[in-house]
């Protein structure tokens, strides 16, 4: 599936400092369309700093971010983003919270609901429209701010590890799910994670974002067809990619 | 189940009180305090009934005082915390201020105003505004600030303009400090009007204690005590219903919390 696409998102050679501490440097990425794209770093290696620049929350000293051909440097709404912490809004329904994105917009709340609560069977969230957050458990309201994420982008979405609160278990089904869904609705994923094994499960390209200030040291392919189970996870190959990474992120320090 | 535990919370609460009475009953009956320092439950109990209408009629004017002071004070507060929180340098030029006005007893500036605005409903109204609206406004600030800085983020990233975070954000996760700043402002504001009443006035709950101080009749005086607690009692009860109507999602909250 790797490089089946065009081009979606682009960033060039973007540093951002604050306080005149470089955080991250020269970085320059790119995804294609329906691609799932790993940027897997340390901690402190700039990750949300990144983050931050490309949904555009930040605007770099240099370099900048393409949406499908369209400058957005420093323009935030083009691309959304999710985090471990749900942060679906206490005081709004499920309905109302999903279509957030929709409403700031400008679209009329009511058109906005029902838009939201159409994607809701497909997201296993069905009849919860009227529900507060509080009455869901965790996994529903990370998928809920999964579409929500959605129905804020155009095609790109951000994911900050946002598995990575859940046990294994959960995790593995998620990520199943998860595949499914960027298939189902043509989405392009960029994926801040440091679980290697995730990395190396999910992903069709890896980044590997390390050193202070934070720059992209490597680029790894992983070529078997996604989605891949259990068995990839066991054999040689997988064995393989995680060798190599370890020692990139060792050769970083 | 809900119910049930929280009238097992306030047992303790009405038992004490129920003590405290039995004792009072005790003393003033048993001959241990004269009457005309302490009169017998009973005859505060005669007095309240017996001056019931005026009573009421009194509670209905410092009620007037108190709601529309209230008012101001809310919708003073609203608009100032709301300005503090959105112009960093008002806060910085204004906080402290406010911090310093709220030491100044309220007993000290009613009889200004009574010499300003005369006997009639102004000073009393603009008394209970001044008082209700510092813990309003504080409360407000703090549910401001108490915003989670990353769902602001998350919603700046969707492209919300200020005004919507506010909207969106701010303003609903401020809204819980609002209300436990208006239950403290309710009894403030009976409190205030029933102050600035003692210093003049024609009719209300402060006039007729005065009046009634001024005859030595102390059943009648805690009788007034009496219906002013109630009233204060009253007037916190309805902020909670208004909470609970205006921020349904809390119940739900407080259930997870339990868990």
């Amino acid at each position: 599936m790797s490089g089946a696409g065009k081009e979606m998102l682009r960033a060039e050679g973007i540093t951002k400092a604050y306080d005149g501490r470089t955080i991250i440097q020269d970085i320059s990425l790119r995804l294609d369309q329906g691609e799932l794209v790993c940027l897997l770093g340390v901690s402190g290696a700039g990750k949300t700093t990144l983050f931050h620049t490309l949904s555009g929350l930040e605007t770099p000293e240099a370099g900048r971010v393409l949406l499908d051909g369209e400058d957005i440097t420093g323009r935030p709404g083009q691309i959304s983003y999710m985090l471990q912490k749900d942060l679906l809004l206490s005081h709004k329904k499920m309905a109302d919270n999903v279509a957030l994105p929709l409403t700031l917009r400008g679209e009329k709340p009511k058109a906005a609901r029902e838009k939201a609560l159409s994607y809701f069977p497909q997201f296993g969230l069905e009849g919860t429209g009227d529900k507060y957050p509080a009455q869901l458990s965790g996994g529903m309201r990370q998928r809920a701010a999964l579409l929500r994420t959605f129905l804020g982008s155009r095609g790109v979405v951000l994911l900050d590890e946002p598995f990575s609160a859940l046990d294994a278990l959960t995790k593995r089904e998620i990520h199943r799910w998860y595949m499914g869904m960027m298939d189902q609705l043509k989405l392009t994923t960029l994926f801040i994670t440091h679980d290697i094994d995730e990395a190396i499960l999910l992903s069709d390209r890896i980044y590997i974002l390390s050193g202070r200030p934070g720059r992209i040291t490597a680029e790894l392919d992983i070529q078997p067809p996604r989605p891949r189970d259990v068995d990839f996870a066991l054999s040689g190959e997988f064995l393989d990619y995680k060798r190599t990474i370890l020692g990139m992120l060792e050769g970083s320090y | 189940m809900k119910k049930s535990r929280s009238i097992t919370n306030k047992l303790p609460a009405i038992a004490t009180l129920a003590v405290i009475a039995v004792i009072w009953l005790g003393a003033s009956e048993g001959g241990l305090v004269p009457e005309f320092m302490l009169p017998s439950p009973i005859q505060v109990w005669q007095a309240l009934t017996a001056d019931f209408p005026t009573l009421m009629r009194n509670a209905a004017v410092t009620l007037q005082e108190a709601a529309l002071g209230l008012a101001i004070g809310i919708v003073v507060a609203l608009a100032l915390a709301t300005l503090m929180h959105r112009v960093r340098a008002l806060y910085r030029a204004l906080y402290p201020l406010l911090v310093v006005t709220q030491t100044i007893p309220t007993i000290a500036i009613a009889p200004l105003l009574v010499l300003w605005m005369g006997f009639g409903m102004a000073p009393k109204v603009t008394l209970v505004a001044l008082t209700t609206f510092f813990p309003l406004a504080v409360s407000l600030l703090e549910g401001y600030a108490s915003t989670d800085r990353a769902a602001a983020n998350l919603l700046r990233s969707m492209g919300a303009s200020r005004w919507q975070i506010f909207r969106h954000l701010e303003f609903p996760a401020a809204l819980g400090y609002f209300f436990s700043g208006l239950r403290v402002s309710v009894s403030y504001a009976v409190v205030g009007a029933v102050i600035s009443e003692w210093l003049g006035g024609f009719e209300g709950l402060g006039v007729y204690m005065t009046r009634v101080r001024k005859a030595y009749a102390y059943d009648k005086m805690f009788a007034v005590i009496i219906v002013i607690v109630i009233v204060s009692l009253l007037l916190m009860a309805l902020v909670t219903a208004l909470r609970r109507l205006t921020m349904p999602w809390e119940a739900y909250e407080k259930i997870e919390r339990n868990d």
